[in-house]
C-alpha cells in the first residue's frame, strides 16, 4: 500500500521519466591529468602496499611505467573545488545531479557500482566522461526516506579517444522521512 | 612474487582482512577520491541533513580497499577486469569492516587470458555491509602478464 508522500512524489516526478530517461551528458575532460601525487595519496589512503604503485623498477617491468590503480577511476573525472579557470560549475558526476534537481529530491546515496576496466591510467593521462541516465526506477520507501532509485553510466576515455572504463552507478534519492 | 592461474582452484578463500575504521580514514578516503560530499567529512551534516548515524565511508574509496584487499592476494601481476558492489549499509567510524573472499569460478577466455572471478562480502558484526563480485586476471605462468594485454585480448 503506498504512502501519501509515495503518490505525491510519483505524481510530480512521472512526467519527467520520459524527457529524462536516456539523456546524454558530455561532460568533456576532467580538471585534473593523472600524476603521481593523487596515486601516492590513494594508496596511502587505502594502506595499499603494492609495488606496482612504490617502486619504477616493478612498474616498468609489469606494467611498462607508473599506471594507476584500477579503482582511482572516478578521481579522475571530479571538478576542483576551486578553479579559476572554471568556465562553468559543473559537479561530479552533474548528471545525477541535474537529475536530483529536476526530480526535487534533495538526498542521495549510492546504492550499488560496476565497473568494466578498458586501459591502465597513466600518469599525463586526462579523462573525459559521458553521463547517461540508463534508468529511473519506480517509487519507494525504505529507511533513509521516500524517492526515486536510477542508474547512471559513465564512460571515460582518455585523450587518444581510448576507453578506460565503463562504469554504473544505481543510485537512490530521496526525501527524508518525517521522525 | 605472484599467483599463478594454476594454484587457484573454485573454492579456494582469500585471507581475511579486518579493517578498523576511523574518522582519519574515511576522510582521508575521500580526500584521496577528491570526493567532497560532505556526508564523508562533516558530522553535523551526516547526521542532521543526511540522516545517518555518523560520518560513513564513500564508495569510491570502498573500491579502492576492495582492490588492495584483492592485488595483496594476487601479488602486483594481477590485473582488476570488473568489479561489481552493492552497499547494504554505511560504514562509520568505530567499526571493524571484515573482509573475506571465496572463488566462484576460474577460466581461459578464446585470447589466452586466465580469469579468477571472487564473491567477497565486507561485513561489520554479524552484518553484510557491502557485496562484491570482482573478476580478475592473472598469469597463467611465469611468462604470462595480464597488462600486457589490450584490444580484442582484454575482455573483462
Amino acid at each position: 500500500m503506498s504512502t501519501d508522500l509515495e503518490e505525491e512524489i510519483a505524481a510530480r516526478t512521472a512526467p519527467l521519466l520520459k524527457e529524462w530517461t536516456g539523456k546524454v551528458l558530455d561532460a568533456g575532460p576532467g580538471d585534473i591529468e593523472c600524476e603521481r601525487g593523487y596515486i601516492t595519496h590513494w594508496v596511502e589512503s587505502t594502506e595499499n602496499a603494492n609495488p606496482l604503485y612504490w617502486d619504477e623498477a616493478v612498474a616498468q617491468n609489469i606494467t611498462g611505467g607508473w599506471v594507476a590503480p584500477p579503482s582511482m577511476l572516478s578521481v579522475w573525472m571530479r571538478p576542483l573545488m576551486f578553479n579559476p579557470n572554471a568556465r562553468e560549475t559543473v559537479r561530479p558526476l552533474e548528471m545525477h545531479f541535474r537529475l536530483k534537481d529536476a526530480f526535487e529530491l534533495p538526498e542521495g546515496i549510492v546504492t550499488a557500482n560496476e565497473i568494466v576496466f578498458g586501459v591502465p591510467v597513466r600518469p599525463g593521462d586526462v579523462i573525459s566522461t559521458k553521463q547517461t541516465v540508463a534508468e529511473i526506477g519506480d517509487v519507494r520507501t525504505n529507511r533513509l526516506g521516500t524517492g526515486r532509485p536510477w542508474t547512471i553510466d559513465v564512460t571515460y576515455t582518455n585523450q587518444r579517444g581510448e576507453v578506460v572504463a565503463v562504469e554504473s552507478y544505481r543510485m537512490f534519492c530521496y526525501v527524508r522521512s518525517a521522525k | 612474487m605472484s599467483l599463478l592461474f594454476g594454484k587457484v582452484q573454485v573454492g579456494d578463500t582469500l585471507p581475511t582482512l579486518e579493517l578498523p575504521v576511523t574518522a582519519r580514514i574515511v576522510v582521508m578516503g575521500a580526500s584521496s577520491s577528491r570526493d567532497w560530499q560532505p556526508q564523508h567529512h562533516d558530522y553535523a551534516w551526516a547526521t542532521t541533513r543526511a540522516g545517518t548515524k555518523d560520518i560513513f565511508l564513500n564508495t569510491p574509496n570502498q573500491a579502492g580497499w576492495i582492490e588492495r584487499y584483492l592485488t595483496d592476494w594476487t601479488g602486483p601481476y594481477g590485473r582488476l577486469g570488473r568489479i561489481k558492489f552493492r552497499m547494504r549499509r554505511p560504514v562509520y567510524p568505530g567499526e571493524t569492516l571484515v573482509f573475506n573472499g571465496t572463488v566462484r569460478e576460474t577460466s581461459v577466455d578464446e585470447s589466452g587470458c586466465a580469469w579468477v572471478d571472487v564473491d567477497l562480502e565486507l561485513t561489520v558484526g554479524d552484518e553484510v555491509a557491502t557485496e562484491v563480485s570482482a573478476r580478475l586476471a592473472v598469469p597463467q605462468d611465469e611468462s604470462d602478464n595480464p597488462w600486457r594485454r589490450s584490444g580484442d585480448d582484454w575482455r573483462p
